[in-house]
């Protein structure tokens, strides 16, 4: 959509920033919280764990974090007991071959029952509050009222079949729901649970630079100077110093990828004349390895300035760290004094995954507000919530082209477009796996992932649970396995995404 | 009475109550459009039934239809989903990986050959030996053969699954290709959709345990409950078309009244599919009461006959609005020179296909149309 807009030169009303603003926002919350409980934190939490634990104990630690309404002994007693007739039933589904016992795992019996209650608590929270889903856009998964120009969501507060006062009241009882979670049980969890595991923080690095397009617009998306979550990029894990976007250095290599370029295998080439011409020269299935001399990947390998960058929740609220935003600041500097660490400790695999609820938080906390600004633009009897002006491509140029930088929850998306004749001549996506997940490049840099991995210590080869831990942080986008193909000396260990 | 290690007893150990076990039961009848009285026909089907092993297999996806399963909403909590089939196997959401992943769906296709469930989503490319998706250096191709080819039923989730979808739309650069095309003589279900609405999934699985049987399907194997009725058919802006009331315009005073999305190229004409009664996420919503029109996510190929998607469908020679839904996907396809002749190739290969894949023989309304 903005890059389309971009390249026809649209601004959209400010209703449409607002809605779009909204199913963005409620992605990030319902995202952060699904990839913590469901996707991640069993890196963390030993189900079996939670079987032993004292569920007064279990009681007196969840009071004393939060004051979330489920926290009694009688609660915790009886998510236990479900947990053990679950057991005893012999099928254990999702939860059968996990690492369970594995030494890595550090909670005390009762943060893993807490852990377990919550785990089971935001599976019915992140259905009911995606519902903002359905209101703005029609449907969840896979919203359907964008428009090049705005929304199709029809704004008028006096007909029973459009977007009216009870789709406002829908909208604030959802993002109640949803900042009340986050707030007494997801951000709490987290850094409870994160206090077990503070040698995490020294783990999983990786590459160190970090890029943000920025995201939320303020006012108009063109202003890359108003958004709420700020746009920037840090080298080297320096703090004191944000550089500006400019995305004409962004490039991507095939060099270990299946892919190639007339240019040849060292090429780089900007997205606007980026071109995915496939060609596999891996083994034919079945195979074991993949021969990481040669190409390896699928994914390519974004660079900026031919440098490799980290994106994601830990490269947003870094940079907004760095440019001193308030509500960003403040949630980062609470978390840290909490674990007792300094800011150091964010370049981690534990930093990575403590930003993601920081941002969760930060992000719930303006659902209200920008409600509340979509009410007041419907008070002033303002209901535009699209620009038809570019709607028909008769009132195209010939030829234009335009890009779209986009904050995803999983980080930095990029479209570029290029149009001819009213139809698209060339569209190439940069998605933020592409960025985190990328092979190594021409100059033999590894990519985030790779980078991260280096040095992990796997304390049961054959269940490699910290591998996991790093790989999770990042939220990986690809649904395939990460193969443990090597174990050198010392513990390190080479990955490589199939 | 509840037979130990059923899914009542299940149930009931998650806490829910009897009470709630029985409204889940007729919420179930509804939706597979039963008649009244056969909740409590499911509630007894139920108390006996073993929890059926689920292995959820992802191919050339987009992980759409394993978020729409986690938005399953009745019963109430998606846990109740879980612990109602016992899943196995899901790459996405599962807690072991690698090694350990892969042995808990060997467990399955070894220990419980013939009696799982297999859940399937995402497309299978079958060009130059299925390189282009591989999981653990197995060709999707493989994967599915074994794993679908020993299950007792496979349920194809969403587009992709069921033709192919997007990886699927011309030029297809990766041949791929649906289930029903990569894995032959299998007991095969499709709930196309982009993504599957879930509780077509649970009304499938339901209505499985319940009756020994899987649901009658059309000539194109999904089901009736889901897939018989014609989205204009039953669409809320319906008394507008019919009255000529319509949106000309995004923005214009219809689309401020909510009036029919027709020239806006709504191709809700076109689509079998239960969303204007089932609506999406515990019924809130669905696209046409959104404001935006059908796009046809639930036709075949339909990124292939339902583009542009804002093309009204009069732009479609010689066809009306009121011609089956059979009819206008030809012309479509002659009016685009597409390729495929979906719905003829459906139609002669029905009895070949149905014997094929043991789909039982019945009479549907628009098969004689």
């Amino acid at each position: 959509m903005r890059a389309v807009e971009n390249a026809l030169g649209i601004t959209i009303p400010d209703n449409a920033r607002l809605v779009r603003n909204l199913i963005s926002g409620i992605q990030y919350v319902q995202d952060h919280t699904i990839h913590f409980y469901h996707l991640h934190g069993l890196d963390w939490v030993d189900i079996t764990g939670a079987l032993k634990a004292d569920p007064a104990k279990t009681s007196q630690l969840a009071q004393s974090i939060s004051d979330w309404h489920n926290s009694s002994t009688v609660y915790f007693k009886g998510v236990q007991d479900k947990l053990k007739s679950f057991v005893q039933s012999g099928q254990l589904g999702l939860f059968a071959n996990g690492y369970w016992g594995h030494p890595a795992y550090k909670l005390p019996p009762e943060a893993d029952l807490m852990a377990v209650a919550h785990y089971l608590e935001a599976l019915d929270w992140q259905r009911e509050v995606i519902r903002i889903h359905a209101i703005l856009g029609s449907k969840n998964p896979h919203a359907q009222t964008y428009l090049v120009g705005g929304m199709a969501l029809a704004i008028n507060p006096n007909e029973e079949s459009t977007f009216n006062v009870d789709g406002l009241a829908s909208l604030i009882k959802y993002a109640d729901i949803a900042k009340e979670f986050v707030e007494k049980v997801y951000v709490p969890d987290l850094l409870a649970i994160a206090s077990f595991y503070k040698e995490w923080t020294e783990l999983g690095a990786g590459v160190g630079n970090y890029l943000s397009y920025g995201e939320f617009p303020n006012d108009s998306v063109s202003n890359t100077e108003n958004l709420f979550l700020p746009r920037g990029i840090i080298f080297n894990k320096d703090l004191t110093k944000v550089y500006p976007v400019d995305p004409s250095k962004i490039t991507e290599y095939v060099t270990h990828s299946w892919y190639e370029y007339k240019e040849g295998n060292n090429a780089a080439k900007h997205p606007w004349e980026g071109i995915t011409n496939y060609k596999y020269t891996g083994p034919k299935p079945p195979y074991q390895f993949l021969d990481t001399n040669q190409k390896y990947s699928w994914v390519k390998s974004p660079r900026y300035e031919d440098r490799v960058m980290e994106v994601g929740p830990l490269a947003r609220m870094l940079v907004a760290y760095a440019k001193g935003h308030p509500q960003v600041k403040a949630a980062v500097d609470g978390a840290l004094k909490k674990l007792g660490v300094g800011p150091e400790a964010l370049f981690s695999t534990l930093g990575r995954t403590a930003a993601r609820g920081i941002e969760a938080l930060v992000v719930v906390q303006m659902l209200p507000v920008w409600i509340g600004q979509l009410a007041a633009n419907i008070k002033k009897g303002d209901y535009r919530v699209f620009d038809g002006a570019k709607w028909d491509p008769s009132s195209w140029p010939k030829e234009a082209k335009g890009f779209g930088l986009f904050e995803a929850p999983r980080g930095a998306l990029g479209h570029w477009v290029r149009i001819k004749g009213g139809a698209i001549e060339n569209y190439q996506c940069v998605v933020p796996s592409t960025w985190n997940a990328s092979p190594r490049d021409a100059k033999g840099q590894r990519g985030p992932y790779e980078q991260a991995l280096l040095g992990t210590p796997v304390a049961e080869p054959d269940k490699p649970l910290e591998i996991l831990r790093t790989v999770h942080s990042f939220d990986p986008c690809l649904a395939c396995a990460v193969h443990v193909t090597d174990l050198t000396t010392n513990k390190s260990i080479k990955v490589k995404a199939v | 009475m509840a037979e130990k290690g059923s899914i009542y007893e299940a149930l009931k150990r998650k806490g829910v109550s009897r009470r709630e076990f029985l409204q889940f039961c007729s919420l179930m009848a509804a939706t597979l459009a039963l008649p009244a009285g056969f909740g409590p026909k499911i509630a007894e089907a139920l108390e006996k039934a073993q929890r059926p092993s689920l292995v959820w297999l992802e191919f050339q996806d987009c992980c759409g239809n394993t978020e729409s399963f986690l938005r399953a909403d009745r019963p109430t909590v998606v846990d109740i989903v879980l612990d109602l089939l016992s899943v196995d196997y899901h790459e996405t959401i599962m807690a072991p990986a690698g090694k350990q992943a892969e042995k808990s769906l060997d467990d399955v296709v070894k220990n419980q050959k013939g009696k799982y469930l297999c859940v399937v989503e995402g497309a299978i490319p079958l060009k130059d030996d299925g390189v282009y998706c591989c999981v653990g250096g197995k060709s999707a191709r493989d994967i599915a053969k074994e794993v679908c080819g020993n299950a007792l039923a496979t349920i194809a989730v969403g587009a992709c699954a069921w033709d192919g979808g997007i990886p699927g739309a011309n030029p297809n650069p990766t041949g791929a290709v649906g289930v029903k095309d990569a894995v032959k003589g299998i007991t095969l279900i499709n709930l196309p959709g982009c993504p599957m609405n879930v509780v077509n999934l649970t009304g499938t699985v339901v209505h499985y345990l319940t009756f020994g049987s899987l649901p009658l399907t059309d000539s194109m194997g999904r089901p009736l409950f889901a897939y018989r009725d014609r989205i204009h058919d039953f669409c809320e802006r319906r008394a507008h078309y019919d009255a000529g009331r319509y949106v000309r315009e995004w923005g214009d005073e219809g689309h401020q009244k909510g009036w029919c999305l027709y020239h806006m190229g709504c191709k809700g004409p076109e689509t079998y599919k239960n969303c204007p009664a089932q609506r999406w996420n515990d019924r809130t919503s669905w696209p046409v009461r959104a404001g935006h029109n059908c796009i046809g996510c639930a036709a075949p190929r339909f990124w292939d006959t339902m583009t542009p998607f804002y093309r009204t469908l009069e732009a479609v020679p010689g066809f009306g609005v009121e011609t089956t839904a059979d009819k206008i996907g030809a012309g479509v396809l002659i009016a685009t020179g597409a390729g495929i002749a979906i719905h003829s190739v459906a139609r002669a290969g029905v009895k070949k296909y149905r014997k094929e894949h043991h789909i039982p023989e019945i009479e549907t309304k628009e098969k004689e149309e």
